[in-house]
């Protein structure tokens, strides 16, 4: 079935939140004065905490384009169909490739998005990246599998390669899940996992992880994660005899679209109020921030793929580039913190790999 | 206090549910205390209890409890269909303790008429 989209990219549709500097004074009040909420950094400076530094880099997470088949309303990398240029080159991809290849700490190689599998370079990468023995992940938004029939093997190749696949699904029902991703992504989304399920993925004792996560489709936030996923698990395999292994629940930042949602709904003030309100200091030493690199399409560094998409690139300033990456400067660079950041410790906290706690 | 206060119920107010304290602490805070256990994972999910306060607050017909647990409900996971369910179960169970009067109605009837 053809996805409906629900609109267009905010770039190609002109919004002001298309450029990260208003969305950045959207966060911080455009004057201090009209600062409503507590500055993020001092709130985690009172605490202790600043500068927040990294422990180093386990995840190497690599946004290798902004192609995609879909136009969710919540995306906060305001990927689309659109967004045809952004796409990293193979010379990147290779200049990756090197770093991972030399820094025996990385365990893990993050591909993300858009929908990764349209780089012309994806099946190749994963294939270098699985040569190596690291972990590769790929965040696959399932309906790109029964998009076009050049991508109907990828449950295959991502086996193959024994590719830890995770994916975006709002709820066990389409109601929910096409108001958020476009009319007829739910159907889709149950095909794609029926097939990823037919090659072992979700499977006991195959070892191929299918883990699933959960963006709450409006303003509010995740409940419990453990609850969320046994509810995941009895209804998908009920309805639809779906199997996987773990629901990720991931708190919707207040950026690009989604900020663009909270503003026409006028939702944002009281959904900065319920994050500030659920802040959690013990989130504080687990954020993906600390032990994540992050990379952009066109190769710049950022301490995860929030920064990337508000433009905040590290705090190292000789190491901002695949071209110029040092792993002692990043190693102990200081983590850029923002408003968004109050996301990450709400409640149980958030992260690509769901709740921190 | 707000000199122009027109209304009872002020949506702002469930905000300030905290500030109980101020004019009891102990009791304020006993009581959020065992609020946060009882609303805790246990032999109901959260999920379930969720449902049950919705209904609860439909039942008592109070404003707060009507957002605040709209917004619990959809954070555990439960959906539009299952919610209004919830509200159902509230106004039938309130709709069946006024149909029960009747008996006594009838009774009342019986006795009094030939």
């Amino acid at each position: 079935m053809a996805i409906h989209q629900k609109s267009k990219s905010l770039t190609s549709r002109g919004n002001e939140l298309s450029s990260t500097f208003y969305q950045l004074e959207v966060l911080n009040g455009h004057e201090a004065i009209e600062a409503k909420f507590p500055r993020f950094d001092e709130k985690v400076g009172n605490l202790g905490f600043k500068p927040l530094i990294a422990s180093g880099i386990e995840i190497f997470q690599i946004n290798i384009g902004k192609l995609c088949n879909q136009t969710c309303s919540h995306c906060h990398v305001d990927a689309g169909p659109d967004r045809k240029e952004e796409q990293m080159s193979r010379t990147d991809l290779e200049k990756c490739l090197a770093i991972i290849a030399a820094t025996p700490t990385i365990n893990t190689v993050d591909i993300t998005g858009g929908a990764p599998e349209m780089n012309a370079n994806f099946r190749w990468f994963v294939e270098e990246v699985s040569k190596m023995g690291k972990k590769v992940i790929n965040r696959c938004n399932l309906t790109i599998i029964v998009a076009n029939h050049k991508y109907l093997d990828l449950p295959e190749f991502f086996a193959k390669h024994n590719v830890n696949v995770v994916s975006s699904l709002p709820y066990y029902s389409k109601n929910r899940t096409d108001a958020q991703r476009g009319d007829g992504v739910f159907e889709d989304s149950i095909k794609a996992l029926q097939m990823l399920n037919a090659v072992g993925y979700g499977k006991e004792g195959t070892g191929l992880e299918l883990d699933l996560v959960y963006n709450p489709t409006g303003a509010f936030l995740p409940g419990s994660q453990v609850s969320l996923e046994g509810q995941f698990k009895s209804q998908l395999k009920r309805r639809y005899d779906v199997e996987f292994n773990n629901l990720f629940c991931i708190t919707n930042l207040p950026i690009s679209r989604f900020l663009e949602y909270l503003l026409e709904s006028n939702n944002y003030e009281e959904y900065m109020q319920q994050l500030v309100d659920a802040f959690n200091p013990t989130t504080v030493n687990g954020l993906m921030c600390r032990n994540t690199i992050s990379v952009s399409w066109d190769g710049y560094l950022y301490d995860c793929d929030f920064n990337q998409m508000l433009d905040l690139k590290v705090d190292a300033e000789n190491s901002r580039h695949l071209d110029d990456f040092d792993l002692e400067s990043l190693n102990n660079r200081t983590i850029i913190l923002n408003q968004h950041c109050y996301g990450c410790t709400a409640g149980a906290g958030s992260s690509c790999g769901g709740s921190i706690e | 206090m707000s000199k122009d206060k027109e209304y009872y119920f002020n949506k702002n107010d469930l905000k300030q549910f905290g500030n109980i304290t101020e004019f009891q602490e102990q009791m304020g805070k006993d009581y959020f205390k065992w609020y946060g256990n009882v609303m805790a994972e246990g032999a109901l999910t959260k999920r379930e209890k969720a449902l049950i306060a919705l209904a609860v607050a439909h039942a008592i017909q109070c404003p707060y409890c009507i957002d605040a647990y709209s917004s619990d409900c959809l954070s555990q996971g439960s959906d539009e269909e299952q919610m209004m369910e919830a509200v159902h179960v509230a106004a039938a169970i309130k709709a069946g303790t006024t149909l029960v009067y009747g008996v006594q109605m009838m009774n009342h009837v019986k006795e009094k008429s030939m």
